[in-house]
C-alpha cells in the first residue's frame, strides 16, 4: 500500500504538469525554447573557456606576446555567448512568469466563476474566508512549480548533452552518472510521499486561518463592544500555532530534501575523479579526457537543482490542486429555461402551488405547501412572527433559491423555465438586510443598469433618499465604503430600496425591507409603484399596520405555512395569533386599533 | 482612512524595513547565531568540490611522474566526508531557520491580528475586510516562502562569495581585482533595481488585497448579486481585479529579469576582462599560465551565488512588500487607545455603581473636514435612567451610542461616565478592560458567529453553561423560540449567523448582551426585526430585568419611546428635543411629529402621501 500511494503522488503530480503545459501550450513551448537556449549556451560557455584558453591564453604564455586579434575574438565569443544566454534568460523567466502567472488569473476567474454560480445553499456552507484562501494561496499553490519547469525540463537538454559527451569520452565513467540520476529520482518519490500529507495539512490550516482572520474582522464591532479582543486573539493564535507547527514539518522535510539533492552531484563529481584517477593510471584514458568529464559532471549540478526545485514544490502544487477541484466540480447551479417573460407592461401575475422549502441539514421545511395567488398590480402582505418562513418564501418568489417542491409562476410561467437574468429583468428584491457595494451611491443604484442621472435621483426621491446624497461630499459619485461603512442604516437601506425603484419592477419583493424608514416614505414608495394605469404587483413583508392596510390581501405565516389569507379586518376577526401581532403597540397601553 | 503608509513612505529601503521588522520579531534572534555559524560551515561544501577537482587534475593525476592515486584518494575521501558533514550542517541549519523563522511570523501573524482588533471602528471599516485578510494570510505567507528558501540561500552565497574572494586573493590579487570591478557596476544597477522591485512588488500585494475583497465582497453578497441579476457585472469587477494582479506580477517579473541579465553580463564582463588582463599581466611577469588558467575556473565560484544572490534579492523584495504590508498594519496608531497600556499611570476604573453619561460639548466628525454628524452635544444622563434616543435617519443615534460605548473618540470635548454622587471619569481614561465589562452595546448588525446559539450568546459571558443560557432566554421570555430550534439551545446558527431568520438572530444579540450584565446597556436598533408581539414581550422583560441600570435605547418603533424615563430627540447632529413622552407628544416638534406619524402606522391608518 505504502508502494503505490507513492506511485499515486508521483503519477498525479506528473500529470498536473502536464495539466500545466497542456493549458498553455504555446507560451509552455516558447520558455522551454529559451531554456534550451540557455542550456545549451551553459554548455558552451563552458566549452568557449576551455577553447580560449587552449587557443588563446596558453599560446600567448608560450610565444610572450598577444595577438591583439585573437583576444578581440575571444573577448566577442565570451560576450557573444553571453548574449545568447541572456536571450535564453529573458525567454525563459518572463516566459514562465507569464505562464505561471496565467495560469492562476486562468484558474482564479473559474474559481470566482464559481463562487457566483453556485447556489446560495452551497455558500452557506463555505466560510468566506476558506473561499478566499481557495482563490488565493490554493491557486498560487498550484501552478507555484511552473516558474522553474521550463528551467528543469530545459536543463534535461544539459544532462543530454554532458551525457552523451561523457558516453563518448568514457562510459564506464558515465555509469556513475546514470547512478546519479535514478538516485534523483527515488529520493524524489520518498520526498513527495513524505511530504503530501504534510502539504495537505498546511494548505487546509492555511484556509482556517484565513477562515478565522475574515470571520473575526468581520465581527469586528461585536468583539470590540464586548471587549472580546483578548480571546479572539487567543483563538486565532491557536490556529496560527498549528499552521506554524505545519509548516515547520514541511520545513523539516525540506531542510532534508534540498541537502540531499544538492549532495548527490557533488558526490558523483568525486567518484568520477577517483574512479577517473584509476582510469588515468591504468591508461584507459587521457588526463585531458578526465578533465572534461570532471568539467561536465559539474556543469549537472545545475540542471538535478533546478529538475529538485520542480519536483519539491509538486506536493504543495497537488495539495492546492486538490483544494480546489471541489469547487471547481460542484455543482446545483441554477438551470434556466428557454422562455422569456411576458412583455406587457404592468404588474406581473404570480402564483404560488404547493410551494415547499427545506434548508440543506435541517429536518422541518421552513415553508410547506403554500399557495396563493397575487394578481397582476396586486399587493399582498405577508405577515408571521419571527422565524416564520417569510425570507425563505421572499427569496423564493425571485428565484434565490428553487423550491423543493412546488412552483413559482410569474404570469403563469413557471420561473424555473425562464432564461437567465429574466426573473431579476421582472422582479425587484429588497433584502431584509441591505446589502451596499464598495462603489459609489450612482453605482450601488444602477449596478451597471442602463439608468440616466435622471433616473437615479427620481428614484432617490421616492425613497427619501435624494437630502442625504445631495448632502454627501461628492453627490451621486460618492463612494460608500465596504458594505456601505459610511451611511447610517437608514440610509442603506434607502439606497437598497431606490435600487429597486429605479428599475420599475413588474413585481417588487419587500422583505421587511423598510424597518429604518419613516412610514410616510413606505407609502411613498407603495403609491409610485401602484399609482400609474398598469400598477406594478407587491408582496410585502411587513409589521406596521400601516403596510399592511395598503394591501389588497394578506397572508398570515406561521411556522412556515400559510395558514390564513384573507382582508386586515378578515383577519384581524378571525386569527388571535394575528391580532396579537399587528396590535402589539397599541394594545401595550390599551390604545384601540 | 486606511491603513497603507503615504506613498514615499512605501519606498523605504529593504534593510530599514528589515530593521523595523526585527523590532516585531523578537522571536527571530533568538538563537541567530549558532544558525549563522551552521551557514558558514554549509559554505565549504559548495566550494570544496571544485578545489577538489582542481587539487586531483593539478597535483595528483598531474603530478610529475604520473598519477599520486594515494593522493587522489585521499583527496576525495576527504572531500566526501566534507560534503556528507555539509549537508548535514544544512540540514541542521535549515531545521532552526524554519523553526525559528515560523516561529517568528506565527508571532507576527498573531500581533497584526491583534493589531487590527485594535484599531478603531471608523479605522476598521475603511479597511476592505479582505485586504485586512490578505495582511494577516498572504503577505505573511510570502514571507514564509521566502524565508523556506531564499533565507538559507542567501546566506549561504553570501558565504560563498566570501569564501571564492578570500581564494581568488590567494591565487593572485590583481585579477581579483579585476573581477570586483566588473562587478561594480552590477551592485550599484542591483541598488536600482531593489528600490524598483520593492515598488513593484508592493503593487503585486496590493492587488492581491483588493481581489480578495472583490471576492469577499461578491460571496458576502451573493443574495443580492443573485436577486438583481448582477453576476456578470460581479465577474467583471473580479475579473478586473484578476487582472490587475496579472498585470502587476508580470511587470515585476519584467524587473526581476532585468535584475538576472545585468547579473549575467556582469559575469561575461568579468570572464573577457580576466582574459585580456590575464594575458597582459602574464606577458608582464606578474602570473603565471597555470594561475589564469585556474582563475577562470574559480571566478565560476564567484560569479554562481553573485547569481543565486540576485534571485535571491529578487525573491526578498517581494516578501519585503509583503512585510512592509504587515508592519503598516503594526505601525498604524490606534486612535482609540486603551488607557491600560498606553498610559497606565493615569488608567482610572469606572466608579462603581449605576452609571450615567455626560457629554461635554462633544462634537465628532468621521472625517476632517465632513459635515459635524454630532455637533456640540452638552448633557447628562442621570443613572437609573432608561432613555430612549430618536430621530430621523442619519441624524447621528449610532454616532450618539459608539461615542458612548468610546468606539470613537470625539472630535472636540469629552464624554464622562459615571454619576454626580460617585464623580465622573473621562471616559478616555478609563481601561477598556473595566470599560468593556461595564459598557455594552448591541450595534444595529449585530453578527453572529458560525458556532451555536450558546457559544454566541456565552460570548458574552465566558464559561456559562448551556443551562444558563437557556436560564437568560427563559428570563428574557424567549423560552418557546429556543426549544423550538432544531437542537435548543446548541443548535448552530450558520456563517454571520444566516442560519438563523434575522430576527432570530437579534434575538440572540440581545441575549448576548443581556448575559454580560452590564451598568450601561446601549441597544440600537437591536430588535428592529423582531416581530412586534416578541419584541413587546422581550423589551418587557429587559426593563424588569435592567431595572435601576442605564439603558440607552435607540428605535425607529416609538414604543420604545412611549416607555422610556426620557426621551433624546436627535435632528442632524444636535439634541433638539428632552423630555418624557408626555411632555414631548403634546409640545410642537419633531418628537411630535415622528410620534403621530409612527402611531398612524402601526394602528392602521394609511399613512397621507406627501
Ligand atoms: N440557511 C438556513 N439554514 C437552516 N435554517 C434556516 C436557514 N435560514 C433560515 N432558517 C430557518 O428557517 C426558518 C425561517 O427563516 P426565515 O428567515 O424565512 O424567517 P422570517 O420569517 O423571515 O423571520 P424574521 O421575521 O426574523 O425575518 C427559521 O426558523 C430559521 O431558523
Ligand atoms: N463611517 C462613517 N463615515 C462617514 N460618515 C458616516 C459614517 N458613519 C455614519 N456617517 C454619517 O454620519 C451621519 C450620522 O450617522 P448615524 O449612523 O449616527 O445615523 P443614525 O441616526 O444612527 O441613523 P439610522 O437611524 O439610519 O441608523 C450620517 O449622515 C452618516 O451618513
Ligand atoms: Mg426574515
Ligand atoms: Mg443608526
Amino acid at each position: 500500500m505504502p508502494r503505490r500511494r507513492r506511485d499515486a503522488v508521483v503519477r498525479r503530480g506528473i500529470r498536473h504538469v502536464g495539466r500545466a503545459i497542456a493549458l498553455q501550450p504555446k507560451i509552455f513551448s516558447a520558455a522551454l525554447l529559451g531554456s534550451s537556449l540557455f542550456a545549451v549556451m551553459t554548455v558552451a560557455s563552458a566549452y568557449v573557456i576551455g577553447e580560449i584558453t587552449d587557443r588563446v591564453v596558453l599560446p600567448s604564455f608560450d610565444q610572450g606576446s598577444a595577438s591583439t586579434a585573437a583576444l578581440a575574438l575571444a573577448v566577442a565569443a565570451i560576450i557573444g555567448v553571453a548574449l545568447l544566454r541572456i536571450v535564453g534568460i529573458i525567454g525563459r523567466r518572463l516566459l514562465s512568469g507569464i505562464m505561471q502567472y496565467r495560469l492562476q488569473a486562468q484558474m482564479r476567474r473559474e474559481v470566482t466563476g464559481q463562487y457566483l454560480r453556485l447556489p446560495l445553499s452551497w455558500h452557506q456552507q463555505h466560510p468566506t474566508g476558506q473561499l478566499l484562501s481557495n482563490a488565493n494561496s490554493d491557486v498560487e499553490a498550484a501552478w507555484f512549480f511552473v516558474a522553474p519547469l521550463a528551467f528543469g525540463l530545459g536543463a534535461v537538454v544539459i544532462i543530454l548533452i554532458t551525457g552523451g559527451a561523457m558516453v563518448v569520452t568514457d562510459p564506464l565513467l558515465a555509469l556513475i552518472g546514470l547512478v546519479v540520476f535514478p538516485l534523483v529520482f527515488v529520493i524524489n518519490a520518498l520526498y513527495s510521499q513524505v511530504m503530501s500529507p504534510r502539504q495537505q495539512r498546511a494548505q487546509q490550516l492555511r484556509a482556517e486561518v484565513s477562515e478565522i482572520a475574515h470571520e473575526s474582522f468581520d465581527a469586528a464591532l461585536v468583539v470590540k463592544t464586548l471587549g472580546r479582543e483578548e480571546s479572539e486573539t487567543e483563538r486565532f493564535n491557536a490556529r496560527a500555532g498549528e499552521l506554524r507547527d505545519g509548516l515547520i514539518a514541511v520545513g523539516r522535510v525540506r531542510g532534508l530534501f534540498d541537502p540531499l539533492i544538492e549532495s548527490l552531484p557533488n558526490l558523483g563529481t568525486l567518484a568520477v575523479l577517483l574512479l577517473g584517477a584509476h582510469r588515468v593510471a591504468d591508461g584507459a584514458i587521457d588526463v585531458g579526457e578526465l578533465v572534461s568529464i570532471a568539467y561536465l559532471f559539474t556543469l549537472l549540478a545545475l540542471p538535478i537543482r533546478a529538475i529538485g526545485w520542480v519536483l519539491a514544490e509538486l506536493p504543495r502544487a497537488l495539495a492546492g490542486y486538490d483544494r480546489i477541484t471541489p469547487v471547481l466540480e460542484a455543482t446545483g447551479e441554477t438551470p434556466y429555461g428557454p422562455e422569456d417573460a411576458a412583455t406587457t407592461a404592468g404588474g406581473a401575475a404570480l402564483g404560488l402551488q404547493g410551494i415547499g422549502y427545506t434548508f440543506a441539514g435541517v429536518e422541518r421545511p421552513a415553508v410547506r405547501d403554500v399557495t396563493f395567488d397575487v394578481p397582476a398590480g396586486g399587493t399582498v402582505a405577508v405577515v408571521g412572527p419571527t422565524g416564520s418562513g417569510k425570507s425563505t418564501l421572499a427569496g423564493l418568489l425571485v428565484r434565490l433559491v428553487d423550491p423543493v417542491d412546488g412552483t413559482v409562476l410569474l404570469d403563469g410561467l413557471d420561473i424555473r423555465r425562464l432564461r437567465e437574468g429574466q426573473v431579476s429583468d421582472h422582479a425587484a428584491f429588497v433584502a431584509q438586510q441591505a446589502f451596499l457595494f464598495d462603489d459609489t451611491v450612482r453605482g450601488n443604484i444602477t449596478l451597471g443598469g442602463p439608468y440616466t442621472d435622471e433616473d437615479v435621483w427620481a428614484a432617490l426621491r421616492v425613497a427619501a433618499a435624494d437630502d442625504f446624497v445631495t448632502a454627501l461630499p461628492d453627490g451621486l459619485d460618492t463612494h460608500v465604503g465596504e458594505r456601505g461603512a459610511s451611511l447610517s442604516g437608514g440610509q442603506r437601506q434607502r439606497l437598497a430600496l431606490a435600487r429597486a425603484i429605479v428599475r420599475r419592477p413588474r413585481l417588487l419583493v419587500l422583505d421587511d425591507a423598510t424597518s429604518a424608514v419613516d412610514p410616510s416614505v413606505e407609502a411613498r414608495i407603495l403609491d409610485a409603484l401602484r399609482a400609474s394605469d398598469a400598477p406594478a404587483t407587491v408582496v410585502v413583508v411587513a409589521y406596521r399596520q400601516a403596510t399592511i392596510a395598503l394591501a389588497d390581501e394578506v397572508v398570515w405565516f406561521e411556522h412556515g405555512r400559510a395558514v390564513a389569507r384573507g382582508s386586515h379586518a378578515y383577519l384581524l376577526g378571525e386569527v388571535p395569533g394575528y391580532a396579537d401581532l399587528v396590535r402589539a403597540y397599541s394594545q401595550a397601553d390599551g390604545v384601540p386599533a | 482612512m486606511t491603513v497603507t503608509l503615504p506613498d514615499e513612505d512605501r519606498h523605504e529601503g529593504g534593510i530599514r524595513t528589515l530593521r523595523r521588522g526585527l523590532r516585531m520579531m523578537p522571536e527571530f534572534r533568538r538563537g541567530l547565531p549558532l544558525t549563522v555559524l551552521l551557514a558558514v560551515l554549509a559554505t565549504a561544501g559548495r566550494v570544496v568540490v571544485p578545489i577538489a577537482v582542481q587539487q586531483v587534475l593539478d597535483r595528483g593525476i598531474g603530478a610529475e611522474g604520473g598519477p599520486d592515486l594515494d593522493f587522489v584518494t585521499w583527496v576525495v575521501l576527504g572531500c566526501a566526508v566534507i560534503v556528507v558533514l555539509t549537508a548535514v550542517a544544512v540540514y541542521g541549519m535549515n531545521l532552526r531557520l524554519f523553526r525559528t523563522t515560523e516561529t517568528a511570523l506565527a508571532g507576527l501573524r498573531v500581533r497584526a491580528f491583534r493589531h487590527v482588533h485594535d484599531l478603531s471602528a471608523v479605522h476598521q471599516q475603511g479597511d476592505k475586510r479582505g485586504a485586512l485578510v490578505s495582511r494577516v494570510t498572504s503577505d505573511v505567507d510570502q514571507l514564509s516562502q521566502f524565508m523556506q528558501w531564499g533565507g538559507v540561500l542567501g546566506l549561504i552565497s553570501f558565504g560563498q562569495l566570501l569564501v571564492a574572494t578570500v581564494v581568488m586573493f590567494v591565487y593572485s590579487w590583481q585579477l581579483t581585482l579585476v573581477v570586483l570591478v566588473c562587478f561594480v557596476p552590477l551592485g550599484i544597477a542591483v541598488r536600482w533595481f531593489a528600490a524598483k522591485l520593492a515598488v513593484v512588488y508592493g503593487v503585486v500585494r496590493e492587488r492581491i488585497g483588493d481581489l480578495l475583497a472583490a471576492v469577499s465582497e461578491s460571496v458576502v453578497g451573493a443574495s443580492t448579486v443573485r436577486a438583481y441579476g448582477v453576476r456578470e457585472r460581479t465577474a467583471e469587477r473580479i475579473d478586473a481585479a484578476i487582472d490587475r494582479h496579472y498585470r502587476a506580477a508580470v511587470d515585476a517579473q519584467r524587473v526581476a529579469v532585468g535584475v538576472f541579465v545585468s547579473g549575467e553580463f556582469a559575469a561575461a564582463l568579468a570572464n573577457a576582462a580576466l582574459v585580456v588582463a590575464g594575458v597582459y599581466l602574464g606577458l608582464a611577469g606578474d602570473i603565471s599560465a597555470g594561475t589564469l588558467v585556474a582563475f577562470l575556473f574559480l571566478v565560476t565560484l564567484f560569479v554562481a551565488p553573485v547569481q543565486t544572490a540576485s534571485e535571491v534579492i529578487n525573491e526578498a523584495q517581494n516578501a519585503l512588500a509583503g512585510f512592509r504590508r504587515v508592519l503598516d498594519i503594526l505601525d498604524t496608531e490606534p486612535d482609540v487607545r486603551d488607557p491600560a497600556t498606553a498610559a497606565p499611570e493615569s488608567t482610572v476604573h469606572l466608579p462603581e455603581g449605576v452609571l450615567g453619561v455626560r457629554f461635554d460639548h462633544v462634537t465628532f466628525r468621521y472625517s476632517p473636514g465632513a459635515r459635524a454628524a454630532l455637533d456640540d452635544i452638552d448633557l447628562v444622563i442621570e443613572p437609573r435612567r432608561r432613555v430612549a434616543i430618536v430621530g430621523e435617519t442619519g441624524s447621528g443615534k449610532t454616532t450618539f451610542a459608539k461615542l458612548v460605548t468610546r468606539l470613537m473618540d470625539p472630535v472636540e470635548g469629552r464624554v464622562l461616565l459615571g454619576s454626580d454622587a460617585a464623580g465622573w471619569v473621562p471616559l478616555s481614561d478609563v481601561s477598556f478592560a473595566s470599560l468593556r465589562s461595564r459598557v455594552v452595546m448591541v450595534p444595529q448588525d449585530g453578527f453572529l458567529f458560525d458556532a451555536t446559539v450558546a457559544d454566541n450568546v456565552r460570548y458574552g459571558r465566558p464559561g456559562i453553561s448551556d443551562a444558563d443560557v437557556a436560564t437568560a432566554f427563559d428570563d428574557l421570555g424567549l423560552t418557546d423560540w429556543v426549544t423550538g430550534l432544531p437542537h435548543g439551545v446548541a443548535s448552530p446558527v450558520g456563517q454571520r449567523g444566516e442560519s438563523l431568520s434575522a430576527g432570530e438572530r437579534q434575538l440572540v444579540a440581545v441575549a448576548r448582551a443581556y448575559v454580560a450584565d452590564p451598568d450601561l446597556l446601549v441597544l440600537d436598533e437591536a430588535t428592529s426585526a423582531v416581530d412586534p408581539a416578541t419584541e413587546q414581550r422581550l423589551t418587557r422583560a429587559l426593563d424588569t430585568l435592567t431595572a435601576g441600570r442605564t439603558t440607552l435605547t435607540i428605535a425607529h418603533r416609538l414604543s420604545t419611546a412611549e416607555r422610556a424615563d426620557e426621551i433624546l430627540v436627535v435632528d442632524a447632529g444636535h439634541v433638539v428635543q428632552r423630555g418624557s413622552h408626555a411632555e414631548l407628544v403634546g409640545t410642537d416638534g419633531t418628537y411630535a411629529r415622528l410620534h403621530a406619524s409612527w402611531r398612524r402606522s402601526s394602528a392602521g391608518e394609511p399613512e397621507p402621501v406627501a
